[in-house]
């Protein structure tokens, strides 16, 4: 129980190598896209890797404030706990496909819900 | 309100101005073209303060750690000190070779390569007309090979740059060019990767150098180039790529025609939708994507969502000038 989540599932490149996959999912995904429209690529990607190394338990200096303000604009355009669940799933088949175990996929989905009040603004 | 100093003067940046527009706003004389942090016309030198991410956004390793960034992608936080680009950055003249037709519209133009100029077909550089308007335009010559630099100039009526090289300039005049640059050009190392390159008008012309560049460096993987145009008289260059296709066993030329019915030998079609409709899955493939920005910005996230990697698609958008 000595090493973080964030090293046992790989550290940075674990981060790089589930950026794509799980972007790819997200913008596949009808549930949530619209949210993700007209918002420059490349900007995504670096953000959709601070969300990753966030979620990982990794080094990050994001509040819950932070994440309050950061999705407000997205809370005023409609979203809700479907939303979020539907990122959470993305998340848990990104790490299935890369071969993480179980175990660890439960406590990345638990990082990310210990961050779902702030998300959506309650 | 933070201050910016430039050649001994200050200048002080309203919230949220970027460095550009405060140079602008106070009749400062400088260059930049795309406002978009595309052409890198607006580079200069931070002496004191520091660049942010986004302003040093496709700028070389060595112009980042000495500081250079992008005026129009940068919000002064705190007062800053900037200089214009060192003597290896600055524009430079050069003769004009050979003007030719190479349709209705394009026109191929030849210039002397300047004594060690160096880039990488596929790059751009940046054309200043008599009046120090610069608009940026793709080199399409292979440096090793050939001693002129080739660009493909499409006739935009009235454009103050293209405008210009269609209706007045001529072979034999002198024209001022700055160091080729971008990322979006050949890189070795993958010789079995599948290339995509997908072009509209002239967004041939970056192609025409990666698609030659590759095949003299010896590539293996299939190479398929989708050149598209609304109308038959946009394709150009048009029998030195079936001759290209022939002579190599992995180039594969595919001209597309989005308007009307095409003659036999044409898809009907835009470029972009057929080529990802043709090959379908692209995990592991390298793409590039020049011309439009519009297709370049739809066919990249297509590409991306069909499995291809951010970092193995290059793009090339030919954002216009904001004046
Ligand atoms: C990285 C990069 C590479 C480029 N490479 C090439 C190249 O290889 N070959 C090439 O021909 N061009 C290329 N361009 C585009 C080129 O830089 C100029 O934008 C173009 O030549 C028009 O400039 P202009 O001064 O003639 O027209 P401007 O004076 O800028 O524009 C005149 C009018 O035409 C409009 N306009 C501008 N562009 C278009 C367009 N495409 N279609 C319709 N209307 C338009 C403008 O909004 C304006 O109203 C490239 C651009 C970039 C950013
Ligand atoms: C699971 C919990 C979540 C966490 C930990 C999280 C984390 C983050 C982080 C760290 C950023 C980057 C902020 C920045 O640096 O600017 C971000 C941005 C973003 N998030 Fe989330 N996020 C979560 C859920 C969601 C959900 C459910 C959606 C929508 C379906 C979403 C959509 C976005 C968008 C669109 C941005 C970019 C905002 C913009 O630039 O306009 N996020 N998120
Ligand atoms: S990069 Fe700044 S004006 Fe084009």
């Amino acid at each position: 129980m000595s090493d973080s989540l964030y090293n046992r599932l790989g550290g940075e490149a674990a981060v790089d190598a589930a950026v794509d996959i799980f972007y790819r999912k997200v913008l596949a995904d009808d549930r949530i896209n619209e949210f993700f429209d007209g918002v420059d690529m490349d900007r995504q990607a670096a953000k959709q890797k601070a969300f990753l190394t966030m979620a990982f338990g990794g080094p990050n200096n994001y509040t819950g404030e932070d994440m309050r303000k950061g999705h407000a604009h997205l809370v005023a355009r409609g979203l809700n706990d479907s939303h979020f669940d539907a990122v959470v799933e993305n998340l848990g088949s990104t790490l299935k496909e890369l071969g993480v175990s179980d175990e660890l996929i439960g406590e990345v989905a638990a990082i990310a819900e210990s961050t779902r009040n702030d998300v959506l603004g309650r | 309100m933070p201050k910016i100093v430039f050649e001994g003067q200050e200048y002080l940046a309203e919230d949220n101005e970027t460095v550009l527009d405060c140079l602008i706003r106070h009749d400062v004389s400088v260059n930049y073209s795309c406002r978009a942090g595309v052409c890198q016309s607006c580079m200069m030198m931070m002496e004191e303060g520091t660049p942010s991410e986004a302003s040093q956004k496709g700028l070389k390793d060595a112009l980042r750690a000495q500081s250079y960034f992008l005026m129009c992608s940068f919000v002064a936080g705190e007062d800053i000190r900037i200089s214009r680009p060192g003597k290896d950055f600055q524009s430079m003249e050069t003769g004009v070779l050979a003007l030719d037709k190479l349709s209705d519209d394009v026109l191929r133009v030849r210039l002397a390569r300047p004594e060690n100029y160096s880039y990488f077909p596929g790059q751009f550089l940046n054309l200043q007309n008599p009046d120090g308007v610069e608009r940026s335009y793709s080199l399409a010559s292979l440096p090793d090979d050939e001693d002129f630099l080739e660009l493909h100039v499409r006739h935009i009526p009235g454009g103050k740059v293209s405008g210009w090289v269609h209706t007045a300039l001529k072979a034999g005049d002198r024209v001022t060019i700055s160091p080729a640059t971008g990322d979006c050009f050949y890189t070795p190392g993958q010789p079995g990767q599948n290339l995509l390159l997908i072009g509209t008008g002239t967004g041939l012309a970056p192609l025409y150098g990666i698609l030659r560049d590759a095949l003299r460096q010896g590539h293996q993987g299939d190479i398929h180039l989708y050149h598209g145009s609304s109308v038959m008289e946009g394709l150009y260059l048009v029998d030195a790529l079936k001759t290209l296709d022939a002579a190599h066993a992995n180039m594969h030329y595919h001209p597309c025609v989005s308007q009307g019915t095409p003659p036999a030998g044409i898809i009907s079609g835009r470029a972009d939708q057929k080529a990802l409709e043709a090959i379908g899955k692209l995990d592991s493939w390298r793409i590039y994507l020049c011309g439009r920005e519009d297709m370049v910005k739809s066919a990249r996230q297509k590409a991306f969502l069909s499995g291809a990697s951010l970092k193995d698609i290059y793009t090339d958008p030919f954002v216009p000038a904001v004046d």
